[in-house]
């Protein structure tokens, strides 16, 4: 079973390289949701066969929440913001991937100092602070409002992993407010990238620095 | 009796390898719908092309005849050194995955420098885009068998292979599975099979490897196009032995289960070439690019296992 977990644990990274170097929002907001429902999957293969029902539950709340509520948010607020262009990345894709690996490495030198109790599966530490990383990365490397939103649930899935060292089985409780509060950001994130497109014809964050009357013209288009 | 089962594998190796390019080729043209050639073809080409006079211009120098067969001598070297369905190898030394890679650069530069002793534009081309490949490609896979040294504890290639068994994919499948994964996109760059170069068009400006051999012909061609099926041999028998780590006590049932999982290989290959589309050529170092992220992850798990 933790041979699977750890199969889990290089999918996750994996779709972390993904995500530093796509290249088409589409596709982001689909490695994002498929990241979610592998991390979804995790507690119940690190749990090693006896699962209880909450368990099963939580999973489901999870994967559903992750795999099929997030996507179609976002992709509501892709198609009514307009946003359908790419999303390059301002580095190039070398940089991309070799930021991941380092931010890997120095994931599991940091994972390997960290006092965290054993936990079944390897580099679950590493997996979830590179998933952070890449979080970070790809709110500071794209310049789409939606993007950001997508580094933050990057972010929220880095640190479910996180939670998954500590613990096998969350409190139910704090998981379920914390996935509550990623509902309601990425729902009002929604609204206002809503607000942003049709107040600027766009929701390019380079473009929102520069607020001068004199490209208003531009924009009016 | 220890020298003669290597043997016969090593010439089975060698007997064995046109065919691969042959079932490539047969998948190729499964999903076009058409019949194609024969398996066979690639020997009929090379006993046709053994038996014609070659043809030298006038400003090529004796490096331009001594590059295909110091090629094909490389890989006929490096091809002792491959263990055949994880069973030891003709030649096996503590380290010898290194020479092995120093063999394919070794290949790799024959050509290369025969290619520019043509004087030809296009050659220098094609032999400039070869090596800026080459330069993605060698530590992907070195890093992937350095690797496969960790996972082992062993360094010899007969070694590594020999150890590899079931129990190793059951402890260790997420770095062999992304070694799998990193060894392929390398055998489809090194070969210059479809994501990477295309080996069927005849087009100077987008070739790579076809267009370094233009001006060879007869035998030099042959002993080219044999190298050529030698190194496809080459990366997908490391692959087969990887996936591959069972050893029964039969030596038939061995090598039979071997071949099998060899043409598995190659109708992967044909069916990636079916079903994918050539990379833009500045598109190109980014896949190599990925096998080696695929490599160095490999290594950083096993490290910290």
């Amino acid at each position: 079973m933790h041979t699977f977990a750890e199969l889990m644990i290089v999918l996750i990274i994996l779709l972390d390289m993904a995500l530093a170097v796509t290249g088409s929002l589409s596709s982001c907001i689909r490695l994002v949701a498929a990241q979610g429902v592998v991390a979804g999957l995790l507690p119940l293969l690190a749990a090693g066969g006896a699962t209880h029902t909450r368990a099963l539950v939580f999973a489901a709340v999870i994967i559903t929440l992750k795999g099929v509520v997030f996507p179609w948010l976002l992709l509501r607020a892709r198609d009514r913001s307009g946003a359908r262009k790419d999303v390059e990345p301002l580095i190039s894709y070398p940089a991309s991937i070799l930021l991941c690996l380092g931010a890997f490495i120095a994931s599991s030198w940091l994972g390997s100092r960290l006092p965290l109790p054993e936990s079944g599966v390897a580099w679950t530490v590493p997996a979830s602070l590179a998933t952070i990383f890449t979080g970070f990365l790809l709110i500071t490397t794209r310049s789409k409002a939606i993007t950001q939103v997508l580094g933050y649930l990057v972010i929220e899935n880095g640190i479910y992993i996180f939670g998954l060292a500590l613990f096998v089985e969350q409190p139910m409780l704090v998981e379920l407010a914390i996935l509550l509060d990623v509902f309601v950001a990425v729902f009002v994130m929604g609204i206002a990238i809503f607000h942003i497109s049709r107040e600027f014809d766009h929701i390019d964050t380079a473009e929102l620095s520069e607020l001068n009357d004199w490209r208003r013209g531009e924009y009016g288009k | 009796m220890e020298i003669v089962k290597p043997f016969c594998q090593y010439l089975a190796a060698m007997t064995l390898a046109p065919l691969l390019p042959g079932i490539v080729n047969r998948v190729k043209a499964f999903f076009a719908g058409r019949r194609g050639q024969p398996v066979l073809q690639l020997y009929f080409d090379l006993y046709k092309l053994l038996n014609k006079t070659p043809v030298y211009s006038r400003t090529a120098t004796w490096v331009f005849r001594a590059g295909p067969v110091a090629g094909v001598s490389a890989l006929v070297m490096a091809l002792l050194l491959l263990p055949f369905a994880g069973r030891p190898s003709f030649l096996s030394f503590e380290g010898d995955f290194i020479f092995l890679i120093y063999l394919l650069g070794l290949a790799r530069f024959a050509t290369v420098l025969a290619a520019l002793d043509t004087g030809s534009a296009f050659e220098g081309m094609g032999a400039s885009r070869e090596m800026q490949f080459a330069v993605f490609a060698e530590p992907a896979f070195f890093l992937g068998l350095a690797a496969l040294v960790r996972v082992s504890g062993q360094t010899s290639l007969a070694g590594i292979f020999g150890a590899l068994t079931p129990e190793t994919w059951r402890q260790a499948a997420p770095v062999l599975a992304l070694l799998t994964a990193s060894f392929f996109i390398v055998l489809l760059a090194e070969n210059s099979r479809v994501p990477a170069d295309d080996p069927n068009t005849h087009l100077e400006l987008t070739m790579i490897h076809e267009v370094m051999v233009l001006d060879h012909s007869g035998p030099d061609l042959a002993y080219i196009l044999y190298g050529a099926a030698l190194k496809l041999w080459l990366f997908a028998a490391l692959i087969a032995c990887m996936v591959l780590p069972r050893h029964s006590g039969s030596w038939a049932a061995d090598a039979g289960l071997f071949l099998l999982v060899m043409a598995g290989v190659a109708a992967a290959v044909g069916i990636v070439e079916s079903v994918m589309a050539r990379l833009r050529l500045t598109k190109v170092p980014y896949m190599l690019i990925t096998a080696f992220a695929f490599s160095a992850l490999a290594l950083i798990f096993q490290m910290g296992r």
